[in-house]
């Protein structure tokens, strides 16, 4: 019994001291005034690499997503004759929780690991070591461009997936099941708030984005600088950021939501 | 080491260890300025350690590392990057930027601490990769050099800001006999021409001691000789003498420490049937 309880306590301490280290490491990579000349270039190379190259799952999954919300919501709403109000369904269900929430998962596992990978192989292959040589902080050179470029991008990439899901929904409602188009925009035009709804829904992108990206270029830049902990930290990488996003997302939904 | 006129580097009393295992255990050394030093051992003696302690990227437990007149361990971040500046590392692996070409590879310390000219950096980095014979391959990706040319453009970038240090390790390891003579020539070239503080960290006993001027061999974290090649050659320690002849058996015993071998394989002692059985 003894034995479980130091097990407990040193699995709590090791946890708490990474986490630590990971706010550490962030402070030290984005403490400072970047130089611009510098950093513009570096910045907009790895919004292509994290944001524009994620554009396509991003794209195709959230016409899916609509698509899918479109049939699952017209099915249920026509049983009540309120198939009308599928627009403000679809609309709602992906501005307040899967546009931030399946971006955010799609993110990690797409751009996140790979950011991870990328970072850890630097750091087996001694580039971040030689970088550190010539005097040039890795922390600032090559981990806050990339931080701030999955910071930038979530949120935007979220607004895509809602915008093409919303469409989608449209596709399937609309030009395949035959509900009233005027209803389908209408219904959603005056249903959907933008401070309480679509603001609430960039606040979410906006701190799932930090919290998957910040997970991402820590665990690569601590990973053990093997194949198997290059392996092991990417798929940490993709089960944490999981994981935070849903239940940042319950808390954030309680805050934003609900009604106490 | 024998104490240097004008030593360039000095470790005093280093204490260092990973996890449980101490790697050194009160290291002295002093490095003269101007020479080429090898530093010499078996494989896991803490050679590449003893590098990144000279260049502030870990900190001794105990001791001083005194490199150009400065405390490297005390000191802050923005002037242990400012005293990188000065020093030069070609590590195992090359490490080349692999998103970058070789000439961006070497171009890549000038843009960053310099504000020079394109054309200017242009001429700079040419002018390296010519004392390094890859002029002709600047526009290759890392990925398509071989071992030693990935070696030789790594060095080439290592020079690219005109240090007063430099240091090499394991520059021979898995060289083939001609990259590896392109590479022992190199170093003897630069140190002549550039003025440099060479340290040199290798396994690799001929070819240390026929470029250094000075050499020293660390075992169990601590030295257990040093001085010119001829010292060394002539040093009357068994360890040393193992170690510069490869032999395979001596005072670092072949087999590594484990309980006594009948009893591991189960069959009976000696003792138990007597003496002679």
């Amino acid at each position: 019994m003894i034995n479980r309880i130091v097990v407990f306590g040193r699995h709590g301490r090791e946890m708490i001291e990474s986490v630590g280290r990971a706010g550490q490491f962030l402070f030290g990579a984005l403490a400072g005034v970047p130089d611009p000349r510098v950093g513009f270039p570096l910045l907009v190379r790895q919004i292509y690499s994290v944001g524009v190259l994620s554009l396509a799952i991003i794209v195709v999954s959230g016409l899916f997503i609509g698509m899918v919300l479109g049939l699952q919501g017209y099915t249920i709403l026509s049983d009540y004759g309120s198939e009308a109000a599928i627009g403000q369904m679809i609309a709602l269900t992906l501005v307040r929780e899967l546009g931030p929430v399946v971006t955010a998962l799609l993110f990690a596992g797409r751009a996140g690991s790979a950011l991870t990978a990328e970072i850890g192989l630097m750091k087996a292959t001694e580039q971040l070591s030689s970088m550190e040589m010539m005097g040039v902080d890795p922390l600032r050179r090559v981990i806050a461009p990339r931080f701030w470029a999955g910071f930038l991008s979530v949120p935007v990439l979220a607004a895509i997936f809602s915008v093409v899901g919303i469409w989608g929904g449209m596709l399937v409602g609309v030009e395949w099941l035959g509900v009233f188009e005027g209803s389908y925009w209408g219904n959603m035009q005056s249903s959907v708030s933008f401070t309480t709804d679509v603001l609430n829904g960039v606040v979410k992108s906006v701190v799932f984005g930090f919290v998957c990206t910040w997970i991402a270029v820590y665990q690569g830049y601590d990973c053990v600088p093997t194949s198997a902990g290059i392996s092991s930290a990417t798929t940490k990488t993709v089960v944490f950021s999981s994981l935070a996003v849903l239940g940042l997302d319950f808390v954030l939904t309680a805050v934003m939501f609900g009604d106490f | 080491m024998s104490v240097a006129k004008d030593p360039y580097i000095e470790l005093r009393d280093v204490v260092f260890s990973r996890g449980e295992r101490r790697i050194f255990d009160g290291l002295s050394l002093q490095i003269p300025k101007g020479k080429v030093t090898a530093i010499m051992g078996p494989s896991g003696t803490g050679k590449t350690t003893l590098l990144r302690l000279i260049g502030g990227q870990l900190k001794p437990e105990a001791g001083t590392v005194m490199v150009a007149g400065e405390s490297v361990p005390d000191l802050g971040r923005k002037a242990l990057y400012r005293l990188r500046e000065k020093m030069g590392m070609l590590f195992q692996s090359g490490a080349l930027f692999t998103d970058l070409s070789v000439f961006e590879n070497v171009a890549f310390p000038i843009r960053v601490h310099t504000r020079l000219p394109d054309d200017m950096i242009r001429d700079i980095v040419l002018m390296k990769l010519e004392a390094v014979g890859l002029r002709g391959a600047r526009d290759l990706m890392p990925a398509q050099l071989s071992g030693g040319m990935t070696r030789r453009a790594a060095l080439a970038r290592s020079i690219a800001l005109d240090p007063e240090l430099i240091m090499y390790d394991e520059p021979f390891a898995g060289q083939d006999p001609i990259a590896m003579g392109v590479v022992v020539k190199l170093i003897r070239d630069l140190n002549a021409s550039m003025g440099l503080t060479s340290v040199l960290v290798s396994h690799d006993v001929p070819e240390s001691l026929s470029i250094c001027h000075y050499a020293c061999i660390v075992s169990g974290g601590r030295i257990i000789g040093d001085g010119t090649p001829e010292e060394l050659q002539n040093h009357p320690s068994d360890e040393v003498q193992q170690f510069l002849k490869g032999r395979p058996d001596g005072p670092v015993p072949f087999h590594f420490p484990s309980v006594d071998a009948a009893a591991d394989w189960g069959i009976a002692g000696p003792g138990q049937y007597g003496d002679g059985q």
